[in-house]
C-alpha cells in the first residue's frame, strides 16, 4: 500500500480505490447492523406478543412496521438530563463506549465470500486478521467499561450496584466462553474467522457443531450472559434495582444503551453462526458450481438467515425462562460451565492426539 | 514521514501524555481510565511491530480484566479528595529520589545493552509476534519454564481461594 519514491522517503500514497472500497463496506455493514438492531426491537415485541397471545405493536404503519422509527424519534426528542452530582464526561462516555464496542466487533466477521465487480475482487470482510476471534474477545472485554463507567458516573447506588453486577457477570462468563472456544480452535488450528469458515465449507468437513456440540451449548449460554439477555439480565433487574445501570439516563443516551444490547445480540449471533454453523456456507449446495457473484450474494443471505434464527432463539428463551437469582448465576458460571468447558477441552485434546498418532 | 512513523510518534505521544495524566488527575477512577488508554497505546505499538497476538492479549488481560478489577476496588472504596491522606514533604522528597534513581538505572540499562544499540525494530513484517511462532517457541524451547510459570499461577489461584474461604 505504501509506495516509496526515489529518495527512499515513504509517501502517503495509498491504494485509494482499496480505501474507498473498505469505507463503503464499513458504511454498509454499520448501516445494516443498525437497521437490523432497530427491527430486532420490533421483532422482540412481536415475538413476545405472539408467545403471550397478544397482538403486539400494530398502530404505526402496516403491521406496526414503523414502530422502531417512532420509538427512535421519540428518544431523540426527549429532554436530555444530566444529573447534577454526576460526573459529566464519564456520564457521556459510558453510552458512547457501549455503542462503540458493540459496533467494532463486526470488523472481523466474514459476511460472505468475495464479489467480482469492475475487475476487482472485493472481500466481504472488513479485515481478515491473524487473531480474528481474539479481537472479538478483546472488544467484548472492553464492553464492560460502557456499563461500569455509566453506572458509576451516574452517582446512584442502584446504578453502581447494577454496574458491578453486570461487570462481574461478563467477566465470569468470559472465562467459560474462552475455554469452550479453545476446544474449537484446537480443531481448526487457526484464529482467523475466514479460515474457520472456509474449513467448514471444504467438502469432507462438516460444520463445527457436529464436532463440538457441548462447546457450542456452553458458548451459546455464555453469549446470552454477555449480552445481558434474560434469563441473565441481572444488571437490569428492575424489581430489585429500580431499573439497572442506566437508571439516570434519558433521551438518546438511554437509547444507545438499549440499542447496544440489540447490536450485541446481532453480532454474537453472527459469530456463533460463523464459528459453529458454517458462516456463509449454503447447506447442501456446492458453492464452487455457482457463479462467484451469485454464490457471494446467496452466501450473505444464508448467513443472515442463520443469524435471524439465532436472534429468534434468543427472544424465545427470554420470553420462556424466568430470571436467575444472583447466586444461581454465579453458581452456573463458575461451578458448572467452567468445569464442563474444561472437560470438553480435555476430551477434544485427547481425541485430536489419538487421531494424529 | 511515512505512515508508520506518523503512527509511531502519535502513539508514543498518546502513551506519554496519558501516563502523565494517570499521575496528574486527582480522581482515582480517572487515573484508572487513563491507564487503560496507556495500554491501548502500547498495544498500538505492538501492532506496528506486527505482534498481533501480543497486542490483543495485552488488551484482553490488562485493559480488559486487571483494570476492571482495579476499577471495582476503587469504585467500592468510594475514594474522594476529602479522604485522601495528606503526605508530608519528606515522604514526597523520598519518593522523588527513589523514583528518579530507578529511572536512571533503567535508562543506563537500555543505553548500555550492546545487543539493542545497533539493531532496528522489524516494522510491519516479520512473524515473531504471530501466534503460530509464539506457540512453537513456547512449547519447544521454553517448555519447562512455561509449565513452571503455569504451576505458579495455579498455586496463586489456590492461595486466593484458601484466603477467601478462611471464615
Amino acid at each position: 500500500m505504501i509506495r516509496r519514491d526515489l529518495n527512499g522517503m515513504t509517501l502517503l500514497a495509498f491504494d485509494w480505490i482499496f480505501l474507498i472500497e473498505k469505507l463503503v463496506l464499513i458504511a454498509v455493514i454499520i448501516t445494516a447492523s443498525l437497521v437490523i438492531a432497530m427491527y430486532e426491537t420490533y421483532a422482540e415485541r412481536k415475538v413476545a406478543a405472539w408467545m403471550q397471545d397478544r397482538r403486539g405493536p400494530n398502530r404505526a404503519g402496516p403491521f406496526g412496521l414503523l414502530q422502531p422509527l417512532a420509538d427512535g424519534g421519540k428518544l431523540f426528542f426527549k429532554e436530555e438530563i444530566i444529573p447534577n452530582s454526576a460526573n459529566k464526561w464519564l456520564f457521556i462516555l459510558g453510552p458512547s463506549l457501549a455503542m462503540l464496542t458493540a459496533m467494532m466487533t463486526c470488523a472481523v466477521v466474514p459476511w460472505g465470500s468475495s464479489l467480482h465487480l469492475f475487475g476487482r475482487v472485493i472481500d466481504l470482510q472488513v479485515a481478515d486478521i491473524n487473531i480474528g476471534i481474539l479481537y472479538v474477545f478483546g472488544v467484548v472485554s472492553m464492553g464492560v467499561y460502557g456499563i461500569m463507567i455509566g453506572g458509576w458516573a451516574s452517582n446512584n447506588k442502584f446504578s453502581l450496584l447494577a454496574a458491578l453486577r453486570g461487570a462481574s457477570q461478563v467477566i465470569s462468563y468470559e472465562l467459560a466462553m474462552g475455554i469452550s472456544l479453545i476446544a474449537l480452535l484446537m480443531m481448526t488450528g487457526s484464529l482467523s474467522m475466514k479460515t474457520i469458515v472456509e474449513q467448514q465449507i471444504a467438502n469432507p468437513h462438516w460444520w463445527n457443531i457436529i464436532y463440538q456440540p457441548l462447546g457450542f451449548l456452553i458458548f451459546f449460554t455464555c453469549a446470552m450472559a454477555e449480552c445481558n439477555r434474560a434469563p441473565f439480565d441481572l444488571p437490569e433487574a428492575e424489581s430489585e434495582l429500580n431499573m439497572g445501570y442506566h437508571q439516570e439516563y434519558s433521551s438518546m443516551k438511554l437509547g444507545f444503551y438499549l440499542f447496544a444490547e440489540y447490536i450485541n445480540m446481532f453480532i454474537s449471533s453472527a459469530i456463533m453462526a460463523t464459528l459453529y454453523f458454517g458462516g456463509y456456507d449454503i447447506p447442501f449446495v456446492n458453492e464452487a458450481s455457482l457463479a462467484p457473484n451469485t454464490a457471494a450474494i446467496l452466501g450473505v443471505l444464508s448467513l443472515l438467515t442463520k443469524i435471524f434464527i439465532f436472534i429468534f432463539v434468543f427472544m424465545w428463551i427470554r420470553w420462556t425462562l424466568p430470571r436467575f437469582r444472583y447466586d444461581q448465576l454465579m453458581d452456573l458460571g463458575w461451578k458448572k460451565l467452567i468445569p464442563l468447558a474444561l472437560a470438553n477441552m480435555l476430551i477434544t485434546a485427547v481425541v485430536i492426539l489419538l487421531k494424529n498418532h | 514521514m511515512g505512515v508508520t512513523s506518523i503512527l509511531f510518534w502519535s502513539l508514543s505521544a498518546l502513551a506519554l501524555i496519558s501516563a502523565i495524566m494517570v499521575l496528574a488527575t486527582k480522581n482515582p477512577v480517572h487515573s484508572v481510565l487513563w491507564l487503560i488508554v496507556v495500554f491501548f497505546a502500547i498495544s498500538g505499538h505492538y501492532i506496528l511491530l506486527n505482534a498481533q497476538f501480543l497486542a490483543i492479549v495485552n488488551l484482553i488481560v490488562y485493559a480488559g480484566a486487571i483494570m476492571v478489577l482495579f476499577l471495582f476496588v476503587i469504585m467500592l472504596m468510594n475514594l474522594n479528595t476529602a479522604t485522601e491522606p495528606k503526605k508530608n514533604l519528606w515522604m514526597k522528597l523520598a519518593g522523588i529520589i527513589s523514583g528518579g534513581s530507578l529511572f536512571l538505572i533503567l535508562i543506563s540499562v537500555v543505553r548500555s545493552s550492546v545487543d539493542m544499540s545497533q539493531k532496528s525494530a522489524l516494522v510491519k513484517d516479520g512473524n515473531i509476534g504471530l501466534i503460530d511462532t509464539l506457540g512453537k517457541v513456547l512449547f519447544n524451547e521454553y517448555t519447562i519454564p512455561f509449565e513452571i510459570s503455569s504451576i505458579l499461577f495455579l498455586s496463586a489461584m489456590v492461595g486466593a481461594v484458601v484466603i477467601g474461604k478462611k471464615n
